[in-house]
């Protein structure tokens, strides 16, 4: 009986819906930092027996980078930037909702279809890879730099919930290696986002598009 | 040896970062780049006396990764004297981008070497990884270290560039993770773990259909990172807006690690039996981007997206030779050390060009071979080696795999292959010959050009052991090639 | 005395719904640091309507005479239905969901043709968002009862709702939970509430409900009121019957409770409309849009476990 890992995956799932919908900046670095700080929690939630040392260091260590380093690397990189409070989505609400849903439906049929290891807590696979999906979503539906980094961040939160689903138990090493690196991306991101805005006065990536074989007519010969 | 091999460019980036001084850091940069292909030498020697280092449970080189360490730290090599030269001239020279009137700054020197380092480090990482969990993060280390790289020269254009890569290679590599985990989860029942030792053992008791889930995620992956099409777009890019050097290491020696990341897992999947699956996959995609690269060579306008689409073009059919097995595992291999060695060799005199034309556009580069005799003839030498003519490294390698298609009875693959291969040759010669020869307008006021040999050395060095290789394969590499794709096809 | 009880619940029903907007209202006036209205204001007005005499357009037909009767009639029948205290309804057999829905439905298709008999273009208006914000709220609540039937086997409301015990809520906290909101969003939605609709404007611009009964008068505005009312308890009862799965089996204790659970809903529903601004028009598909999100998600979840 996993209740409050089961309603912790459920408010994971209606952060997607959120993140897919809402248009303000700030609030999308909130659920972002909400969600990461759920997906710390749950190896503390999902646990059969006693919750060891080692597990809390780490839940502690997850909790802290994503629900307060990261937003405050990302809103540091908003202030700086001076971006524009509103990240509108480019496709509709409605659109949104039913892609976060359709995402759900189809991660719980590949959830099904594959034989993944049990696991105590329901819907624990389509949610994370649901989360990956919303990842995309952020990615490729928004303009700005900022939430670009947003959307992996999602990504990176739905493939550590995947990989608590499948109880992959990576050595501590590696895990802090994954951290790492996940780390230096928010990182190097936020110092491009940075740079971005200086160089281009803004942070819409649909006008980084001066490199491209599509449009080369008129140049040269 | 391995832990030095694997800490010497790591501690020399980070004091790279803090040197001060310019010349020491160059100095640095040439020494550390002298030492690890010393080691890198050595491993490769006690591995042929028979008496390979062992290593610990985290890091060690078996053949495959021995080879990739071979390439990649001969690679290093040759960059490093260039970027030693290089920088002095950037030093120098103001930055006036390739775009007339348009200025820029450079990349601080300390930031760029220090990273070149741990570039270097990252990938010395991906190539000794035993554990898939380490491989991947080494791999997703490469992408955020040579990010500075691609930034050196600081304009629009390679920051739409650095962003690009960044974020499309994170986002690939993060579905590379999900395979990783997919992979963890189909050793679960059988208690096999991720790294590389058990999960080789282990294979036949992998479950199958997780298996495969794992090697499409991890395919997909890597491949954003190996250039292979679709999910090539970051390329072209990031290989045209960064100084030559980086484009070289980019092409020449991070590519490879993404192939050596999809090797390991395919290697994995022939163990258990899945040769067949992988092989498709590999195949599919491997026509995809000879195709897409022989589309966009056509009409390309840029000489280094050129050379980039022509990156996309040995990638697709190194894949392809990875995909039909046997001693297209081979061939696939030899391609990637010839592709290396030549790319490496073009772009750094693609460098040398830029130096002398100041435009990266082959419509205004007429007659080179006037101003810049001797870069002239290497451009157009390196055009030829990386077309295949024979004889040359690319030549026997494409010849394999072309052999073997025809071997295994696809016919079509064979003369799709070689239609692609002729498309992909007229592209080309137009470009080069357009460049090479032909009148040279009268620019007024053009200062002659003192071509620097410092530069076309290691150019005309590496286009140099391309066509050894093709001439003449001494043992030592072919036993060692032999033992990597043995690797690479999970039966050694 | 034990087939009575269930006809007591729905007397009681009967007579207490009108109270419900009372307490909302009663809500809004202390948090707005009003005195407010009394709490059984309804009950007057409803008095002094059905005194007097009910005043017809010379454009207007039967069909806008009938179009209260029937409103009221379909949510009375819809009542009956509804369970009581987690007991059975009068009115209860297998399918009775659908009934119910349909009924809302005819009472809604009644008051749309009635307000679209009188020709008026203001009332047109009307009757054409309610049309509109239905298309939402339907699909949310029918998807929601789908849910409940696949969580407790059962296809009638009864079933449902005696089936729910804290065993259930101990299975399946997370599915409910998001029914309830689901639930308590088209209840504001159906009710003409903020965020949806506001019961006190008389604005052309922002009403939704209150438009389309501006003609009717007397009596039949007294059914219509009460209709609304009517329509604000089932939805109560069934958030009330929700969050309420213990039954102790003593009748009194039970009963009790549940008005209680009521009468809190109600407030609730004062309470948001204290704490929230109406939605802009546009934006209130995207309030319903929501709520069958949460239908869905509860359904889909509920399958997939």
């Amino acid at each position: 009986m996993h209740i409050l890992a089961e309603l912790v995956i459920v408010l994971i799932i209606l952060l997607d819906l959120g993140l897919a919908v809402t248009g303000s900046l700030s609030a999308c670095i909130r659920l972002v930092a909400a969600q990461g700080v759920l997906a710390g929690l749950l190896p503390l939630l999902a646990g059969t027996e006693g919750i060891s040392a080692g597990t809390a260091a780490f839940a502690a260590v997850i909790v802290l980078l994503k629900g307060a380093v990261f937003p405050w690397l990302l809103i540091r990189a908003r202030d700086r930037s001076g971006a524009r409070q509103d990240v509108e989505p480019l496709v509709s609400y409605p659109v949104s909702v039913a892609f976060c849903l359709g995402s759900f439906v189809a991660a719980s049929w590949l959830g099904s279809r594959l034989p993944l290891p049990e696991t105590g807590v329901a819907w624990i696979v389509p949610a994370s890879l649901a989360t990956v999906f919303t990842g995309f979503l952020l990615i490729t539906t928004r303009t700005k730099a900022i939430t670009q980094v947003l959307g992996y961040l999602v990504m990176e939160n739905g493939i550590y919930i995947f990989g608590l689903a499948l109880f992959v138990q990576q050595p501590m090493m590696v895990e802090l290696a994954i951290l790492l690196d996940v780390f230096v991306a928010v990182f190097v991101m936020g110092i491009a986002i940075f740079h971005i805005s200086r160089e281009f006065d803004h942070i819409d990536t649909a006008e980084l598009s001066e490199l491209s074989d599509w449009r080369r007519e008129g140049y040269g010969s | 040896m391995t832990t030095a091999v694997l800490l010497l460019p790591l501690i020399s980036g980070l004091l790279a970062f803090v040197l001060r001084d310019d010349a020491s850091r160059r100095s640095l940069l040439l020494w550390t780049a002298r030492a690890h292909s010393t080691l890198a030498a050595l491993l490769v020697f006690f591995w042929l006396s028979g008496q390979p280092e062992a290593g610990g449970a985290w890091f060690a080189f078996d053949p495959l990764g021995l080879f990739f360490l071979a390439i990649t730290s001969l690679l290093f090599l040759g960059a490093s004297h260039y970027a030693a030269r290089y920088l002095d001239s950037e030093k120098r020279s103001p930055g006036e981008d390739a775009e007339p009137g348009f200025f820029f700054s450079n990349a601080p020197e300390a930031v760029f070497t220090g990273s070149l380092l741990l570039f270097l480090a990252a990938m010395t990482a991906v190539t000794a990884s035993r554990h898939m969990g380490l491989l991947w993060a080494s791999v997703e280390a490469t992408t955020l270290l040579s990010a500075p790289l691609i930034y050196f020269h600081r304009h629009k254009r390679s920051l739409e560039a650095t962003w690009k890569y960044l974020l499309i290679c994170s986002v690939g590599i993060a579905l590379a993770l999900v395979g990783n985990l997919f992979l963890g989860a189909a050793g679960v029942k059988a208690g096999v773990g991720l790294d590389l030792p058990s999960l080789l053992s282990g294979a036949p008791l992998l479950e199958r259909q997780l298996l495969k889930a794992a090697f499409l995620f991890v395919f997909v992956g890597y491949g954003t990172k190996m250039g292979l099409a679709p999910f090539h777009t970051w390329l072209p890019d990031a290989h045209s807006e960064s100084p030559a050097v980086v484009s070289a290491l980019l092409s020449g020696a991070l590519l490879n690690c993404a192939l050596l990341g999809i090797l390991r897992v395919s290697a994995v999947c022939a163990r258990a039996g899945l040769a067949d699956f992988t092989g498709g996959i590999l195949l599919l995609f491997g026509v995809l981007s000879l195709l897409t690269a022989a589309l966009f060579i056509l009409g390309q306008r840029d000489y280094k997206r050129l050379l980039a689409y022509s990156s996309i073009e040995h990638m697709g059919m190194i894949s392809l030779g990875a995909g039909l097995g046997g001693p297209g595992l081979f061939a696939a291999l030899l391609g990637a050390l010839s592709h290396s060695l030549s790319k490496a060799g073009l772009f750094f005199t693609s460098g040398v060009v830029l130096e002398a034309e100041r435009t990266k556009q082959i419509p205004e580069v007429k007659g080179l071979l006037h101003r810049a005799p001797l870069t002239a003839s290497i451009w157009l030498a390196g055009f030829l080696i990386i077309t295949g003519m024979p004889p040359s490294g690319v030549f026997l390698y494409k010849f394999m795999i072309l052999r073997q298609a025809a071997a295994s009875g696809r016919y079509w693959l064979a003369g799709l292959f070689l239609f692609l291969l002729v498309i992909v040759f007229a592209g080309m010669a137009r470009a080069f010959i357009s460049m090479v020869f032909g009148e040279r307008p009268e620019k007024p006021g053009e200062k002659p050009f003192r071509e620097p040999r410092g530069m076309l050395a290691p150019a005309a060095l590496f286009l140099f052991l391309a066509v050894l290789i093709g001439l003449w394969l001494p043992g030592w590499l072919d036993s060692l090639l032999k033992a990597a794709a043995a690797n690479a096809a999970g039966t050694l | 005395m034990e087939t009575l009880r269930p006809l007591s619940g729905l007397l009681a029903a009967l007579l207490l719904a009108p109270l419900l907007p009372g307490v909302a209202n009663k809500v809004k006036a202390f948090f707005g640091g009003r005195k407010g209205q009394p709490v059984l204001q309804l009950y007057y007005d409803l008095a002094k309507l059905l005194r007097k005499t009910p005043v017809y357009s010379v454009t207007s037909t039967w069909i806008f005479k009938a179009g209260p009767a029937v409103g009221l009639g379909a949510l009375l029948l819809a009542l009956t239905a509804t369970p009581f205290a987690g007991r059975s309804a009068p009115l209860a057999f297998d399918g009775d969901l659908m009934l119910v829905v349909y009924l809302l439905g005819l009472a809604r298709f009644a008051t749309v043709l009635a307000a679209l008999d009188t020709g008026s273009a203001f009332e047109g208006m009307g009757a054409s968002r309610e049309a509109q914000f239905a298309v939402f709220a339907e699909p949310a609540f029918m998807l929601g009862l789908g849910a409940l039937a696949c969580i407790t086997g059962s296809v009638s409301l009864s079933g449902i709702f005696g089936a729910l015990t804290v065993a259930t809520w101990a299975a399946a906290a997370p599915v409910l939970l998001l029914l309830t909101a689901a639930f308590f969003v088209v209840m504001l939605a159906e009710n003409s509430r903020v965020p949806a609709d506001d019961p006190n404007t008389h604005l052309e611009l922002t009403m939704i409900h209150e438009v389309m009964v501006l003609d009717h008068s007397g009596p039949d505005l007294a059914f219509i009121l009460y209709g609304a009312s009517l329509k604000l308890w089932f939805f109560a009862a069934l958030i009330a019957c929700m969050v309420l799965p213990r039954h102790s089996g003593a009748w009194a204790t039970d009963t009790g409770l549940f008005l209680l659970a009521v009468i809190g809903v109600a407030a609730a529903v004062g309470a948001v409309e204290s704490a929230m601004a109406r939605l802009r028009l546009l934006k209130v598909p995207y309030l319903l849009i929501t709520a069958f999100a949460f239908s869905a998600l509860a359904l889909i979840l509920q399958l997939a476990r």
